[in-house]
């Protein structure tokens, strides 16, 4: 970047230089090596389980969707194998989120940002673009010339036929978010007969412009500006944190090399700049850890195959801890220190909350009520001095199959109970629901007005699943609420 | 005021003009992106002119080349809704009222119609969920002036009670006891306390036996022997535990002196005939409806 100086008025005063700087395009430069290795069976596996995963059926039963993961907005269920979620469930994937924000902080402290350089969707998708861009333009010196090389033909060929391929990929990967939402067989053949709903192809379209943009074009701006992670993740480094370093202390002085040079009057760094030409963020990491560097380790493949070439000790960039580093300058060796407090409180944290989301999930009721009363009349006294409350019942049966209950009421002595719809008054009333649903039933309290001592009295429904009785203790759930009569 | 336009010498940019108490104002360019989005609004706006209604000429507008207005989309709306609610609304016309409640479908359908007649008309009077108050007649409770059953509730939405419009409209009317003379304040006050004694209230003794031979002389015809009521008149039932006005022995003084007389419309004359079978289905399912 240069920066440019005015000076106006006849003075010497400098103007500083704008405080825009425009992108300088980074073009990425194919390497190989352990790392590089290691990348490509990341993005392979992460691929596959993001296209195979909706495609996996799982069979519950005639009444509910056979796939296996499956967000169902307008069921509304979530899906997961043997596991469904109801919507006031919702905080199981709050858990998830969070043991997985914690997983993240843990993954840091101990192998800096792993999650950045290997997993992250923009990371692998990038990769993705870039291998692609490698494959129709070339690699970074051919690409760097044909951008700067005059509009022609083959120039336009080559340009349009990576954008499409992007395209490609990007509705594929648009195509495969939406098949999370709805069924992936009908949406595909959907798909080929023409015939979706707009909010599939909303969110497909939505998914293909983003994944074009974000992996085609914006790529490690994404990291460096839109992320906030990059910001965050110096307060989970700390000197025994595994991290991309450059080992100065026996790279220094760097430079080319003379042939009348020892290497013993001069650093291993012969300042090649192999490592910032492989970097997909383009930066030096010869300066150090910066918020730029994605921990891909890139850099460290290709400086060995420059370090092999020159017949010097591999691993002058290396994934190494800021303690190891300082020893080593010394001559000495520090061991790698996994176990930490702060590696040990983020792997408690994560233990704690899986097991509570496991016991969770393993005690979870498979029966709710909520009970709305009332609110106009709040009561109705009956010609025989009686006051009635109503509620309205809803009884969610989250099992598969269909269920009988016994409803009772405690609280009000004489308290009678009916359905609207039976006439019938019983201390006991039946109450049935059709699997995986909400029954909803109006419920008429009537109790003598004697039995009251207070304007509000403190009521407890008793719901008994009448279908486990016999096997096992019958699963009851109790419902506070209150009964409300005339001022006393 | 603008004085004078200068470089500033810190920034390079040009000044405003402006100054305040020697502080100047940049004159730096609008954002890009700022700048497009700004001509691209302005390039919507011109199109929206062209194809929407945009412009008011005193009583009239620029209609648009698209004629789009929102009001015909109101009423195509509704009329789409009314043809989706067609065949409910013919059923709902043609079944007898023990035919709509049998049939969940057209129950919710008449319950869901009723409720929102009766938010709009009924329940300035009758509170919401018919909880009733003095003088309007509690809804959802098991007493009936007029009669329970969906019929009967029908009959009375239809032609109102003491409606002046309405010829077929529910008509009795209690004496003035007190104001017409007929009886003296002892007797209204015995008869009280008679009235009192249905419903096992503490009373005067000998008053309420005074009472008895008042009520069998000037009340029984309407209101039964044991004060049981006649719906056929619309005699409230005064052995039970609901009273329209208040049960208490000064009410009943003041009833009985000045007599009631409450007045309900004619809604057969105000609605379509489907809303007040809806409105009757309604009412009838709010808890004391009769079979």
């Amino acid at each position: 970047m240069s920066t440019t100086t005015q000076t106006h008025g006849g003075g010497d005063e400098q103007v500083p230089a704008s405080l825009f700087a425009a992108r300088e395009k980074v073009y990425p430069k194919s390497v190989a090596g352990k790392y590089r290795k290691l990348k490509w069976i990341a993005l392979v596996v992460l691929l596959a389980i993001y296209y195979v995963v909706p495609w996996i059926r799982w069979d519950r039963g005639p009444a509910a969707p056979d796939q296996a993961v499956l967000v169902d907005l307008a069921g509304p269920r979530l899906y997961f194998f043997f596991i469904e979620i109801w919507p006031q469930e919702i905080y199981y994937l709050t858990g998830l989120l969070i043991m997985a924000a914690i997983g993240l902080f843990l993954a840091t402290s101990l192998a800096g940002r792993i999650w950045c350089g290997y997993a992250c969707p923009q990371t692998v998708w990038t990769d993705l673009y870039v291998w692609i861009e490698r494959k129709i333009e070339g690699d970074r010196s051919e690409r760097i010339r044909l951008d700067k090389s005059p509009l022609s033909g083959a120039k336009v060929l080559k340009k349009l036929s990576k954008h499409l391929a992007w395209l490609v990929v990007a509705f594929l990967t648009g195509g495969a978010w939406a098949m999370y939402f709805t069924d992936a067989p009908t949406l595909v053949a959907g798909l080929f007969r023409l015939q979706i709903d707009e909010l599939s192809l909303i969110f497909i379209a939505l998914f293909t412009s983003t994944t074009y943009l974000l992996g085609g074009w914006a790529r490690e701006q994404v990291c460096t500006y839109m992320c906030p992670w990059p910001r965050l993740q110096g307060a989970m480094i700390d000197e025994d944190s595994l991290i991309v370093t450059y080992e100065s202390w026996r790279g220094e002085p760097r430079g080319a090399k003379r042939k009348s040079q020892d290497w013993d009057q001069r650093g291993d760094c012969i300042d090649c700049k192999a490592c910032i030409h492989v970097c997909p963020t383009g930066i030096d990491i010869r300066e150090g850890l910066q918020m730029e560097c994605i921990g891909c380790g890139l850099c460290v493949d290709a400086c060995n195959e420059i370090m092999t070439k020159i017949s010097r000790p591999l691993n002058l960039i290396t994934f190494d801890t800021h303690n190891n580093q300082v020893a080593r300058s010394h001559g000495s060796t520090a061991h790698v220190r996994l176990i930490r407090p702060r590696t040990l409180i983020y792997g408690l944290i994560i233990v704690v909350l899986a097991g509570m989301m496991v016991a969770g999930l393993v005690f979870r009721p498979q029966l709710d009520i909520s009970v709305l009363r009332d609110r106009a009349p709040l009561f109705v006294t009956l010609s025989d001095g009686d006051i009635r409350n109503g509620y309205t019942f809803k009884i969610s049966n989250m099992t598969r199959y269909a269920k009988d209950y016994s409803l009772r009421l405690d609280g009000v002595a004489g308290a009678t109970l009916a359905v609207v719809g039976q006439e019938d008054r019983v201390e006991r009333i039946d109450l049935a629901a059709r699997p995986d649903t909400v029954a909803t039933y109006r419920i008429y309290v009537r109790a003598p007005a004697r039995a009251l001592a207070s304007t509000s009295t403190p009521v407890t429904f008793t719901l008994t699943d009448k279908t486990t009785v016999g096997r096992g203790a019958p699963e009851e759930v109790d419902y506070h609420s209150v009964f409300i009569g005339p001022d006393k | 005021m603008p004085t004078k336009v200068e470089k500033d010498s810190l920034s390079g940019v040009d000044t405003t003009g402006h100054e305040w108490d020697g502080i100047q104002e940049l004159n730096n360019p609008l954002p890009k992106w700022w700048l497009y989005v700004f001509y691209v609004c302005v390039a919507f706006s011109l199109g929206y002119w062209v194809l929407y209604p945009a412009i008011p000429l005193g009583k009239s507008y620029t209609g648009g080349i698209l004629g789009y207005s929102q009001r015909d989309v109101v009423l195509a709306d509704i009329a789409t809704a009314r043809a989706a609610q067609g065949a409910y609304r013919a059923k709902i016309d043609k079944a007898s009222f023990e035919q709509i409640e049998a049939d969940p479908d057209l129950l919710s359908f008449a319950i869901a119609g009723g409720r929102s007649a009766f938010a709009e008309n009924c329940s300035a009077c009758h509170g919401a969920g018919g909880a009733g108050g003095k003088g309007y007649p509690t809804l959802a409770d098991d007493d009936w002036l007029w009669g329970g059953k969906a019929d009967d509730i029908h009959t009375t939405l239809l032609h109102g009670i003491r409606s002046p419009v309405d010829g077929d409209t529910r008509l009795s009317e209690m004496p003035k006891f007190g104001v017409d003379k007929l009886l003296t304040a002892v007797q209204i006050d015995e008869v009280a306390e008679y009235v009192l004694s249905f419903t096992g209230r503490d009373t005067n003794k000998a008053a309420s036996k005074n009472g008895e031979a008042v009520f069998t002389e000037n009340c029984v015809a309407c209101h039964g022997e044991k004060g049981e009521g006649m719906r056929e008149v619309g005699a409230p039932r005064l052995n039970d535990n609901i009273w329209l006005y208040g049960g208490d022995k000064k009410t009943l003084v003041e009833t009985i002196t000045y007599a009631r007389a409450g007045v309900m419309p004619a809604w057969g004359s105000r609605l379509d005939p489907i809303t007040v079978k809806q409105l009757a289905v309604y009412v009838h399912t709010l808890g004391g409806g009769e079979k």
